[in-house]
């Protein structure tokens, strides 16, 4: 298993750059992982990411753009401004957890 | 680095909810990977993107053998609107988005929704006829150069 090192630790990744051990992720990685993904991270960044973790604690996995529209409080249009990428890949990979895996 | 699609150009032709689902997942999805995708309504797609009838999309219960419902059955008076009404349920359980909301949430995500002019003549519709999320109606090889270096899929 590839390894990253964020914030002077060293995590656990799989091929995709994605976090295969939520728990390793800490706050103070989130903007070095972003930088990677070619983002600089504002506060409606933050919301996202913290949405993200908050409902994988829940739900065990994260959340689809389209729920992300609906429920985080940032719009479908906004959540591609702030992650053009992708908002829910991107977002997941900024915040430590899983690719999310709906197909809507 | 393995490979990957950088665009898509997706081609709805078909104005039944199931001709119609499959581009819009496709389109949606293309987005979430953060691929560029364009969307081209031709000949009855272009239903899927007209303001009066959009919102009336049905089920094709006739000439349709994966229903598992007998022709003659499909084609009695009411039996595509119940059909349709019990598939959309199903789908609303799933969270599967109506075509309406679906169009409007693809067009949010950056993508461009286009008519096709060859059918919109046919069907003696403009602009006007169409949701306000379309960009245009263009020819067919407008919708080439849009598609260019990336790939087309036909639905």
């Amino acid at each position: 298993m590839p390894t990253s090192t964020y914030a002077g630790t060293d995590v656990t990744v799989n091929d995709e750059g994605f976090f295969t051990d939520p728990a390793q992720w800490r706050e103070d990685m989130a903007p070095q992982i972003a930088s990677q993904e070619g983002i600089e991270l504002t506060d409606r960044h933050w919301q996202v990411i913290k949405f993200m973790r908050h409902e994988y604690e829940i739900k065990g996995t994260g959340p689809t753009v389209r729920v992300l529209g609906k429920t985080s409080g940032v719009s479908i249009k906004e959540l591609y401004q702030l992650f053009p990428k992708g908002p829910a890949k991107t977002a997941a990979k900024i915040a430590g957890i899983p690719k999310p895996r709906g197909c809507i | 680095m393995a490979a990957t699609i950088e665009k898509v150009s997706i081609i709805i032709s078909k104005g039944s909810l199931e001709g119609i689902y499959p581009g819009l997942i496709m389109a949606n999805g293309a987005r979430a990977e953060g691929i560029e995708a364009n969307l081209f309504f031709t000949f009855f797609g272009l239903d899927a993107i007209h303001k009066a009838r959009h919102e009336h999309i049905k089920l094709a219960t006739v000439g349709n053998p994966g229903l598992h419902l007998a022709t003659w059955a499909g084609g009695l008076p009411g039996v595509a609107s119940v059909m349709t009404h019990y598939m959309n349920h199903k789908m609303d359980k799933l969270e599967i988005p109506s075509i309406p909301e679906f169009i409007e949430m693809i067009a949010d995500t950056g993508a461009g929704l286009y008519g096709c002019k060859a059918s919109a003549d046919l069907f003696g519709l403009i602009e006007d006829d169409l949701i306000d999320q379309v960009k245009d109606i263009i020819t067919v090889g407008e919708f080439y150069d849009l598609a260019a270096g990336g790939e087309i899929i036909f639905t």
